[in-house]
């Protein structure tokens, strides 16, 4: 017997709503002519993969994602567009000319995926009955015991970054 | 819900972003891309790890937005120093290697 609880119609009704908008910003992101739309459609396409987050029952990481990146990757974005004087308005000049090649790689790619992950994954659930949320003190376990090793690398890539960052940016 | 609902999500934003950095010309507007096909990885590491019940896709999908952070810096630094040397950040000027 299928319950209604089995079916899950709101989480499916939320993942529906935020898909079809995360999709349309990202058709903005792509395709917009005005740099800064284009970034701000970014945001939401960013803040619907955080409620997809939250739906997967990840609650850290949809936080960190809207404070690491709607926070502050897109603040440094917008800094990026303003000091590189890219127009504010419309501009004629964004793409090259290989959108005749890009959209036939791009769309093979699709189909290819599609047909693999229908045929892998067909119509299985995602388990229901022993949700739980990701506990901030189970993954910080995980990253302190046996990820530590990566988290050191990870620390030094930021150092490097930084310090990266601010030699190539700043004026003689 | 399904798996397959969140990693063809995940495909279609990939396929967006892979399409982005094919036809953009404005540097700007390639790291923007990237950024898409980051995020459409870290949905499908979230959706494996609650498949399998764990936390580790947790872990992965953390790092992931880390280093993500420090591929903008850097690039946006790059972008400026070529704009501040060629006033130009169209990625079509930068033809020196061109044979």
């Amino acid at each position: 017997m299928v319950l209604a609880s089995d079916i899950q119609v709101a989480q499916n009704v939320g993942f529906g709503i935020i898909a079809l908008m995360m999709v349309l910003a990202g058709v903005g992101v792509i395709a917009s002519r005005n740099v800064v739309h284009a970034a701000l459609s970014l945001v939401i396409v960013m803040a619907g993969a955080a409620a997809q987050y939250v739906l997967l029952a990840a609650e850290f990481v949809a936080v960190t994602q809207v404070l690491v990146y709607i926070g502050a990757v897109m603040v440094l974005f917008l800094f990026g567009v303003m000091l590189t004087r890219a127009k504010i308005g419309k501009d004629a000049d964004l793409n090259n000319g290989n959108a005749a090649v890009a959209a036939p790689v791009a769309l093979l790619l699709f189909g290819v995926m599609v047909y693999v992950l229908g045929k892998g994954f067909t119509d299985q659930e995602l388990p229901t009955s022993d949700v739980r949320p990701q506990y901030t003190a189970t993954i910080s376990d995980l990253i302190f015991k046996p990820y530590l090793l990566p988290f050191w690398a990870l620390s030094f890539v930021l150092l490097a970054a930084v310090i990266g960052a601010i030699v190539l940016a700043r004026k003689d | 819900m399904l798996v397959n609902q969140f990693l063809i999500l995940g495909a279609l934003l990939f396929c967006m972003g892979v399409y982005g950095v094919l036809t953009r010309k404005n540097a700007v507007m390639v790291l923007l891309s990237i950024e898409l096909i980051l995020n459409s990885v870290n949905i499908n590491l979230l959706a494996f790890d609650r498949l399998n019940g764990g936390s580790d896709g947790n872990v992965f999908a953390l790092y992931i937005i880390a280093v993500a952070a420090a591929e903008v810096g850097v690039g946006l630094a790059m972008v400026m120093l070529i704009y501040r040397n060629r006033k130009s950040i169209s990625l079509d000027d930068l033809s020196e290697m061109k044979g």
